[in-house]
This record gives C-alpha cells, structure tokens and sequence, in this order.
C-alpha cells in the first residue's frame, strides 16, 4: 500500500490537481461539516458568504452528523463518522461551485453531476471509513465553531472542526476518474455471470 | 418500574459501544482473507481497531446511533402498555447518558425531538410468552444501510425472478448490486418472504437479530442462506464498496406463507455494525 500525503487545509487548486483517484491522505487543519439539511439550505436560501462564519472557499465539506457532547466550555465530540454522500447528489454540484469548495469527503461516493463539476471546479471526493466513528473521532482535536445549531440541531448543524492527520482515500478525482464507477460497473459484469448460472 | 428502566438503558449503552462477539469474529476473520496491503484489508483493520476503542472507551463505534428497534416478549399477566412507557423513558435517558444521536425528526415541523422519541419511534413489537421471563432484544439499525434495502413483487421480469427460491436468489442479488457500498459493508443480509408487503419487510428485519454461526433449521433455506452468501462475495463490492472479496458476512432468510397469488420478498441490509443485543429481567 502506498505510503499516505499529509494535506494542510484549506486545499489550494495546485494541491486538488495532484490528487489521483487511489491517493490516500492525512487531513490536518480546519474541517467543515455539512449533511442533508445544510445542502438544501445552501441551494435553496443561497446564504451570501458574509452570513456563513467561517470560510468555505478551499474547504474540505465532511458528510458527517456527529454525537456531540456540551461541556462547561463548548462542545466536545464523542463519534464522527461519515453519512452517505448520494443523498445531497442532487445539490453537491451547485455547492461546489458557489461556495468553491476544495473536497468533499463521506462514504458511498457521488453521481455523474458531482463528478463533473469537481473536475470543472477543481475538488476531490474523499472516502473515509464508514462507522469508523470513535476511530475517527480521535482525529479531531477541538471543536473551533458551529453554525446553524439552533436551526438544525447538533446532528445536522455546520460544525467547523481542527482534526490531525483525518485518514481518507481519494476516490474520485478532478481528472474525472471515479473508483466507485469502476468497481460498480466490476461488480456489475460479475452480477450478470450469477444472474445466468 | 425504576430497576427495569436502568436495565433498558444499560441495554442501550452496550448494544451502542459493543459489537456481538459473533460479528467482530466475522470481520476479524474477514481481514485474513483480503490481500494483504489491499484498501479492503486496510478498510477492515480499520474497523476492527474502531470495535475496540469504542469497546474501550464505552463511546458509540458508530456515530449513527440509529432507530432503536425492539423486540419483546412478554410473560401473561405483565402490562404491554407499562412496559412501553419505560422504554420509552428509559430511551430518553440513555440518549442523555450514553450518549446516543438524536434522531427523532417530525416530519411535518422537521423538528428534532431531541431524546430519539417520537410518533412510531422507538420501534417496539410486543409478543406474548408462556416463560416467566420478560426478553428484551435491541438492534440499532443505522440508517445507511436501512435507506439500501429493497422490497420485491414476484414475479419480476426484468431480472428474470419467478415465484420460487431462485427468484428470492435474483432479488437478493440485485438488492446488493444496487446498494454498492452506500450502506456500509460487509453487509449482514436479512431476507423476508411472505404474503404482504408488511409482514415480510417485519420478518426480514428480525433475521438479522440472528446469530451469524447459527443454522436455518429449514435445510432448503440453509443452503441458499450459504449460496448466497458465496453470490454476494463474488460481486467484488467489497469492504465501504471500494473492492474486495468481503461483501457481505452472512445472510439470514425467514419465510411465512403466502398467499397463491403474492409472493414478496425483503431484502433489510444492515451494516457491518450490527448492533444486538439481549436483556432478560
């Protein structure tokens, strides 16, 4: 296996366009979290960057509704995994390119539009391990702000986080490759094989 | 019925923080017949270390803490509606205590109730027993891999299935096809044949409260519970769908009677955190 990148975050364009599908990579720095109800909220209410309180041009977007604990000083984090990217497949392509987003990181991966806009927008899609939520979790080093809490609640608010060496797979890439595709249409020809026997 | 509540909420803590022995073997067993230095082998090693921190550290292994779903079966005389009252304020303390997510959403406000209670949830079903002891059965069920389960109407042309144990082979098959690695696997794979939509979609569900090691004591159904399994792991999906030889880690298959002119199958995908567990008071 080769050996993981260390990334800084946020993502310059020099360093999503030396990203390949298959890359593995250590997050270090700021991480944005964002699911279901912030993806129609940032499509359909087009909140001006001014609202938003942290900066999202060059971020790296975590599908992720965390367990969050409220302690005497803020919020510290329990478990953190990733949710299931396709189900904002149908907003992902319009965040990216409004809100210039560098990577967008969940499991499952995304569809074609998603995948079209990241290699015209520059961002990557980032696989990390799906119920790998204390694992995770231990990658992140404090909570530094939220937003949308009272709106959405801790499930599905915008949580900004600082995470240390945050592991992931670049799945699919601004080059327009797409492992997820690949492996479906794999899975797909050994499919039809069981179908005939 | 304070003792019982405590024992629910116990209950919650160990079916969020620790896998059955029978699932961490599997994956463990798993992890050896992957290729060594493979991102499955890796996605796998992953997972087991996870299994163990949250063991470890009591914290949730997934932060999914899903729908809670029971099963009960109760002994003659005790209240069903008593008994769902605690578990119900048993679960809002476990949401605090814990903790598990929140999540409870109204679908008309899209307001989160915020202790995992609500119209409908938990999940409870009752059952009457002529044992002296009450048996409480818990599975959190992630909804990852609840949003990649399927319902089937045989006969079903497009994938040549027909209404005998064949077609229920295509339509497990597609179901898996389909769900790719959107739901977490290696899967655990529930299969429920029967008369009506409701009733199979139920008894799915219910077989992935079985143990991975045990034996259909139907032998027609043992052995495609085996074909199955050996299908879905030459897919080639594998572990977070991102290729491998582990796609799946068991499939469990309950059948009802039918009616001559239905035949449905469900096919309930759980993912490889499959959280069970048992309490007898």
């Amino acid at each position: 296996m080769v050996s993981p990148k260390s990334l800084t975050l946020p993502l310059s364009a020099e360093d999503v366009a030396s990203l390949r599908a298959g890359d593995i990579i250590l997050l270090n720095g700021p991480l944005v979290t964002g699911r279901d109800k912030v993806h129609k909220y940032l499509v359909e209410k087009r909140p001006q960057k001014t609202e938003i309180p942290f900066e999202l041009a060059g971020s790296v977007l975590y599908h992720c509704g965390p367990i969050m604990r409220k302690t005497d000083t803020g919020y510290n984090v329990v478990a953190a995994g990733p949710t299931t990217s396709i189900r904002v497949e149908m907003y992902e392509a319009d965040v990216i390119r409004q809100y210039g987003l560098r990577g967008i990181m969940g499991k499952g991966g995304m569809g074609e539009n998603t995948l079209r806009a990241m290699q015209e927008a520059g961002c990557v899609y980032l696989h990390t391990v799906g119920g790998a939520a204390a694992y995770l979790a231990d990658r992140i080093k404090k909570t530094l702000n939220v937003w949308l809490l009272e709106e959405f609640g801790a499930t599905e608010a915008m949580w900004l986080f600082e995470v240390e060496s945050f592991p992931a797979i670049v799945t699919m890439d601004a080059h327009g490759k797409s492992m997820h595709k690949e492996i479906e249409d794999l899975s797909f020809g050994k499919f039809k094989e069981l179908m005939n026997r | 019925m304070l003792k019982l509540r405590d024992g629910v909420v116990e209950l919650y803590r160990k079916v969020a923080t620790s896998l059955p022995p029978d699932v961490e073997e599997a994956v463990k067993a798993s992890c050896a017949q992957e290729e060594e230095g493979s991102t499955a082998a890796s996605m796998l090693s992953v997972i087991a270390e996870n299994i163990r921190r949250a063991r470890e550290t009591f914290r949730p292994m997934c932060q999914d803490t899903g729908v809670p779903v029971f099963y009960v079966k109760v002994p003659v005389g005790l209240s069903h509606a008593e008994l769902k009252n605690t578990i119900v304020e048993a679960t809002r303390e476990a949401t605090e205590k814990v903790p598990l997510r929140a999540n409870a959403v109204d679908v008309i406000t899209e307001k989160n109730s915020g202790d995992n209670t609500g119209e409908g949830f938990p999940v409870i079903y009752f059952e009457e027993t002529s044992a002296g002891t009450l048996t409480i059965d818990l599975m959190l069920k992630g909804a990852g891999s609840e949003n990649a389960g399927q319902l089937y109407k045989l006969p079903l042309p497009e994938i040549g299935a027909q209404r005998d144990l064949e077609g229920v082979r295509r339509c497990v098959l597609d179901a898996v096809q389909k769900a790719q690695g959107r739901g977490c696997p290696p899967y655990i794979i529930g299969v429920g044949i029967g008369a009506t939509k409701d009733q199979v979609t139920r008894l799915a569900k219910q077989q992935l409260m079985r143990k991975l090691n045990d034996t259909n004591k139907v032998a027609e159904l043992a052995e495609l519970e085996q074909r199955l399994l050996a299908d879905i792991n030459r897919l080639g999906v594998g572990p977070m769908g991102l290729g491998g030889r582990t796609t799946a880690l068991g499939v469990k298959i309950g059948v009802n009677h039918r009616h001559p002119a239905s035949y449905f199958v469900d096919v309930s995908i759980g993912c490889w955190a499959m959280r069970r567990g048992r309490l007898i008071w």
